[in-house]
């Protein structure tokens, strides 16, 4: 199976969305370069998840305009939902299904061919062969999270999206699930990573972003942080938008 | 993805589930079951008036089993949040109403397969003597309320009083349907000639239409909200 890796450049052009009178994403620019890996941090309620749920089609930007490769998110969705996967703290897994029928479930939905194979191939690679006839709601806490990593990859997405996916996990698991998304960064994938965890974001990401009250504050390559500045910036606005 | 596909894929997904746990067949049954035995106490079954008042008795069971059913089915989407991974894929959003629809539709006839029966027993009414156009007033009444149930099911899957404002905001809008249903189902159990019925048959339809197309333009906004 080939991944869909061709240029899948993000863009976001002065995207707001409001909910009644709350502004939860504030004019917002930023691009996302084909195979950068950006994470995003914020304190709650800074409107990062509308952003990226936003950059997914998952949610309708009340004015601006969001690109996945050239294309508008609106006029193409399905061509753009074809090359994105999506992975929260959610898992998106069904817990009557056995860890293989939910596979082919999402399989069938994104017009995977031999979906059977693609799943149980999947379900090696995140460890989860041998549980791959038990129900998901038996699995733990990393084991789900596992599956909802070979959930979001079942039709070889060429962009990542994850909503703080480390939330709720073991070190054990956590550190298998940086494993894994270190790999798929590799394989030349764009993601867009929010994550509370500071020293994974900067290590796990090429490129740093702070998102404050709807807005982007700060943007910088990983390998250059000025970590003195982040906090400068993070406590400033933080304090400024009253959290 | 070709609309259908989507919505075939959602249906076995959605069958699958219920053959495992058998949770909304098992509780809409015995909750029609225990409505059924009520009245069944409740009026002398001996009286010949009891033939004026069974299509009504039969439809509110059905009703309320039905609302249990729509209620659980969105519930399913909302563990673990399924409905946005439905949302993220690339299908159209209104094969997502469909594929739950006819869900739900399935689940509720295999459900009066068994309530059906026990009506004619406990009310000793024969409701096989036009059996087609019987089955016509069940098949169409049935798809009437479970079009609009699903579309409110949708509407309150977010809400923490769902369990109570799904039904409070469907039954109003299903009681035309209900209506017609109990007319077309009466008349023919009183053995009424065709004219006295038959014009309740049509209006079944023609409600069922409305709701089919309403709900098909709207879901796709209330899905977004």
């Amino acid at each position: 199976m080939t991944n869909n890796t061709e240029n899948l450049a993000i863009t976001c052009n002065s995207v707001k969305k409001r909910f009644g009178r709350v502004t939860a994403v504030d004019g917002v620019d930023i691009t996302i370069g084909h195979g950068e890996f950006i994470t995003i941090f914020g304190p709650n309620g800074a409107g990062k998840t509308t952003l990226l749920k936003m950059m997914a089609g998952l949610v309708r930007a009340s004015s601006g305009s969001i690109t996945v490769g050239g294309l508008d998110i609106n006029d193409y969705h399905d061509e753009i939902r074809r090359r994105i996967g999506y992975i929260s703290h959610q898992t998106f897994t069904y817990g009557q299904l056995t860890a293989l029928e939910n596979l082919l479930f999402f399989g069938r939905l994104y017009g995977v061919e031999n979906p059977e194979d693609r799943a149980r191939d999947l379900l090696d690679q995140v460890g989860l062969s041998a549980r791959a006839n038990d129900p998901s709601r038996t699995f733990s806490r990393g084991m789900l999270q596992r599956l909802s990593i070979a959930r979001a990859l079942v039709h070889d997405p060429g962009v990542l999206f994850l909503d703080e996916p480390f939330t709720g996990l073991d070190q054990h698991a956590a550190e298998m699930l940086r494993k894994s998304l270190s790999i798929l960064h590799g394989r030349s994938r764009s993601v867009v990573m929010i994550t509370h965890n500071l020293k994974l974001g900067i290590e796990m990401g090429t490129r740093v972003v702070l998102q404050v009250a709807g807005k982007i504050h700060f943007d910088q390559p990983s390998d250059k942080f000025d970590h003195a500045r982040f906090d400068d910036i993070y406590f400033k606005t933080v304090g400024e938008a009253h959290y | 993805m070709s609309f259908w596909s989507g919505v075939l894929a959602i249906v076995r997904k959605d069958l699958s589930m219920e053959l495992r746990g058998k949770e909304i067949v098992t509780t809409s049954f015995f909750f029609a079951l225990l409505t059924l035995v009520i009245f069944n106490f409740a009026f002398d079954m001996s009286s010949l008036e009891i033939r004026k008042s069974a299509a009504g008795i039969l439809w509110v069971a059905l009703l309320f089993a039905g609302a249990l059913t729509m209620n659980r089915s969105f519930l399913y989407e909302k563990e673990n949040d399924c409905l946005s991974a439905l949302m993220l894929a690339p299908l159209d959003r209104s094969s997502i109403y469909f594929g739950k629809l006819i869900s739900n539709l399935a689940l509720m006839l295999i459900s009066e397969v068994f309530i059906i029966p026990i009506f004619i027993v406990l009310f000793n009414i024969n409701v096989m003597q036009k059996p087609l156009y019987q089955l016509a007033a069940l098949l169409l009444g049935t798809t009437g309320f479970i079009t609009v149930g699903t579309i409110i099911a949708a509407m309150s899957v977010n809400l923490r009083a769902r369990e109570m404002l799904g039904p409070l905001l469907m039954l109003p809008v299903v009681a035309p349907v209900v209506i017609a249903a109990v007319e077309a189902s009466g008349g023919m159990i009183r053995g009424e000639p065709a004219e006295g019925w038959w014009v309740w048959l049509e209006i079944l339809i023609a409600f069922d239409v409305i709701y089919l197309v309403v709900s098909w333009l709207v879901f796709e906004k209330i899905i977004e909200e």
